[in-house]
């Protein structure tokens, strides 16, 4: 932990010497997810409710699903960066130190300019939440801590997933977008309008809907009461993820010379 | 004019190399349209009378949309031009005996046509099979057909014209990414990327549609799909050529510009 | 005491011939090629001991030197350093190396040298006290006080390289790789490297192994090499044992390259 800190300041201090880039990122950030929030608005100009969910209660789905996001791209920024990492041969740096890889890929990339992104879920959230009927108490206060830590943990996971695939190849790996910025994209609506099929495969296969639609229900009363605690199984999703991960580092090949 | 036509071929055959990148791009767009036409789906079961375009008529503007993304979408820009840009190797392509605007065009056009031409089959044939209003429909007539790909071609013109602009204001700006980023937010959304035109409210739609935006994907797709017939359709075709001239017109104002920046500034 | 007993490594590439037709067919049909870029390679190199590790581009040094840092998993052999098995006890050997890649940096770009120090302490868990000592000595050896403020982006090659070096070396290891570490060089840095390598090797007794393709560093660096061509070793000895009767050891090692077709 202290050494992700000092990761952590040494990435500040790299991004404070670019000001005025990092200031026009998280603007870009900002205005990137905007387009998402923009196209809910305007169908909902037209449509009043989808499979029963209003616009005030989509937003707060998709407030929560961004943040969730956000957060884990924050961290593991180092996994989605990894092709670039593993093809200028820092990885060979990394397995050099006598420190878990993991904790390295984390720290070599943290991106600050997402905390447009973050600012962005959060200005979303906090509209949904003031403007949905739902009636906070602690136990739904929770609910929504344990989306944000399921979240993080699921999203990271798929992170993990994509730069386990780098150790055996470099191409192709755009399919994982699907997991990754599709989930995010797709996130912005409860996971059941996308019908049963959907519902299933992410709640069984990854637990995209237990970190955001049965918990959501819970936060409208819809839900049963053990929905509050499904964020926090999602978080088992990442032991497979980890032991790819293992698999990935035996079966590393380096580069070039 | 043949040696644009040779680094079109070099970008070409590059693009044809990366099979696995076809292929996961055929099963990520094909997941991503699925999902598409599902979430319209959903909103056309809540109030089917409020949809502006038949069902079967989005399906087929969104496996169409899959089918050709690379040719329209804004955030494939070329990294290598980029990068040139701002780390100066430019300097290298400056002395070469060549034009740099109509370089990096038809480079940009052949990245998009070789992605293109990989990834649009497969996506066609399997959606045709796809039951009744979630497939791709038929082609309404062969004029029709053709039309669709004239515009197809205009619509790429256009996209290319447009990140020819934004390679140019890199020239002009110290944070070319934040630039990048604000074009292709405002390409997405003005181009019907996000959610096709003729689901925004009619004042507004009638502004978005005489923007250059509206003359790339937004024409081709919704001349396939029947939405967009008779003069209307005229009109659109009208503009996407004035739309071309335009912007390569402006794009190669700038390069101009920026090539004397660089040479009086010695880069 | 590092040794390494018939170690292999395969890579497997795709080849294609160039051209618009193949790049086509390429398409549907690919071909592989495997390349053993390490084939029954075995030696001995004992504490304290600087050795030249030099062979054509291409020929397995790079490879070996990853494996013997714990970077790669041969499919064969066996390799033991000190008593640990690289890729299999790779967190607790690696604590007792330092690499240097000639190639790429290990400091961060855009901070001060310092900062970066800093970091490598945190990562290495060097105490404070012989984080301190080693700072301090290595700053004289190398002639750093001047550039450990300075944005690591501001540093000339050959500064960068010294400090490359210091970075490699923080936590006191016994035995250092160099990867082309006098690659692109002026002739001052160059200097300066070889000095420092020599007087670590002797008042440290820190054991050495050095790729180049600059016969001079091995000509004041070491007395053994290891010379390997196309994944096999072809000499184990002395520079004396190529030299014979041409002028310069350059001339002497292109011949022997010839002569065994590598």
């Amino acid at each position: 932990m202290k050494l992700y800190g000092k990761y952590f300041m040494i990435h500040f201090k790299s991004t404070m010497e670019y000001k005025t880039s990092f200031l026009l990122s998280c603007i870009g950030q900002f205005l990137v997810s905007f387009n998402v929030f923009l196209g809910v608005y305007f169908m909902f100009q037209r449509f009043s409710k989808v499979e029963g969910f209003t616009y005030n209660e989509v937003l707060l789905c998709f407030g929560i699903t961004l943040m969730e996001f956000s957060l884990a791209e924050s961290f593991a920024r180092g996994f989605d960066m990894f092709p670039n990492i593993v093809n200028k041969g820092e990885f060979d740096r990394i397995m050099v130190r006598p420190r878990n890889e993991i904790l390295q890929v984390l720290g070599s990339r943290i991106e600050f300019s997402r905390i447009g992104r973050i600012l962005q879920a959060v200005v979303m959230f906090v509209y949904g939440f003031t403007v949905s009927d739902v009636h906070w108490n602690v136990q739904k206060i929770a609910a929504v801590l344990f989306m944000l830590i399921g979240g993080t943990v699921v999203f990271g996971g798929i992170f993990l997933i994509y730069a386990s695939i780098c150790f055996f190849t470099l191409e192709g790996l755009e399919f994982m977008n699907i997991f990754t910025d599709g989930a995010r994209e797709y996130g912005k609506y409860p996971v059941c309008i996308y019908g049963k099929r959907i519902l299933q495969l992410s709640t069984f296969v990854i637990p995209y809907a237990l970190i955001q639609y049965y918990p959501l229900l819970y936060l409208l009363d819809r839900g049963k009461s053990y929905y509050i605690l499904l964020p926090l199984i999602a978080c088992l999703f990442i032991i497979p993820c980890l032991l790819l991960w293992k698999l990935g580092v035996r079966h590393y090949k380096s580069c070039g010379s | 004019m043949k040696k644009y036509f040779a680094f079109f071929r070099l970008r070409f055959s590059m693009g044809l190399q990366y099979r696995a990148a076809a292929l996961a791009g055929i099963i990520t767009q094909f997941v991503w349209g699925t999902m598409e036409i599902l979430m319209f789906r959903a909103f056309y079961h809540a109030d089917a009378n409020a949809f502006p375009m038949t069902f079967q008529a989005v399906s087929s503007y969104v496996w169409m949309q899959q089918a050709f993304l690379t040719l329209f979408m804004a955030w494939m820009m070329e990294n290598d031009i980029f990068s040139a840009i701002v780390d100066g190797n430019i300097a290298y392509e400056l002395c070469r005996p060549i034009d740099i605007y109509n370089m990096w065009f038809s480079r940009s056009l052949a990245t998009r046509l070789s992605k293109a031409v990989l990834r649009c089959m497969p996506i066609l044939l399997a959606a045709l099979f796809f039951p009744a209003p979630y497939g791709l429909m038929l082609p309404v007539s062969l004029p029709a057909f053709l039309l669709f790909f004239l515009t197809l071609f205009l619509g790429t013109g256009v996209t290319v014209a447009f990140c020819m602009l934004v390679y140019m204001a890199c020239f002009f700006t110290i944070s070319s990414a934040g630039v990048r980023m604000v074009a292709v937010s405002v390409v997405e959304f003005f181009s019907g990327a996000v959610i096709p035109l003729p689901f925004f409210p009619d004042k507004i739609r009638r502004i978005m549609e005489i923007l250059p935006f509206a003359s790339m994907q937004n024409v081709p797709l919704r001349i396939y799909s029947g939405d967009l017939t008779g003069s209307a359709m005229g009109q659109a075709v009208a503009l996407q050529l004035f739309w071309l001239f335009a912007l390569t017109g402006i794009g190669k104002l700038l390069n101009a510009l920026a090539m004397k920046k660089i040479t009086v500034q010695g880069g | 005491m590092i040794t390494m007993q018939h170690v292999r490594k395969t890579y497997k590439v795709s080849k294609r011939d160039a051209g618009f037709s193949s790049a086509f067919k390429a398409l549907f049909h690919k071909e592989y090629e495997y390349i053993h870029a390490l084939d029954d390679v075995s030696f001995t190199i004992c504490d304290g001991e600087m050795v030249g590790y030099i062979g054509p581009n291409g020929a397995g040094k790079s490879s070996t030197i990853k494996i013997l840092s714990g970077i790669l998993t041969p499919e064969e052999g066996t390799c033991l350093i000190n008593g640990l098995i690289p890729w299999k006890n790779r967190i607790e050997h690696v604590k007792n190396i330092g690499v240097v890649f000639g190639q790429r940096s290990q400091l961060w770009w855009d901070v001060p040298v310092m900062d970066s120090f800093e970091l490598l302490k945190e990562i290495y868990k060097i105490s404070t006290p012989s984080y301190n000592h080693n700072l301090e000595q290595l700053t004289d050896m190398l002639n750093l006080s001047e550039l450990l403020k300075t944005p690591v982006r501001q540093l000339s090659l050959g500064q960068r390289m010294r400090c490359e070096i210091a970075a490699s070396l923080l936590h006191d290891p016994k035995i250092l790789f160099l990867d082309e570490p006098t690659i692109g060089l002026d002739a001052v840095s160059k200097l300066a490297v070889r000095d420092f390598i020599l007087k670590l090797n002797k008042e440290k007794n820190t054991t050495v192994i050095l790729t180049t393709h600059d016969m001079q560093d091995i000509e004041a660096l070491t007395n053994r090499i290891i010379l390997i061509g196309k994944g096999s070793i072809l000499l184990d000895g002395t520079i004396d044992d190529i030299r014979k009767d041409y002028d310069s050891t350059e001339e002497a090692l292109a011949a022997f390259y010839r002569s065994h077709n590598i």
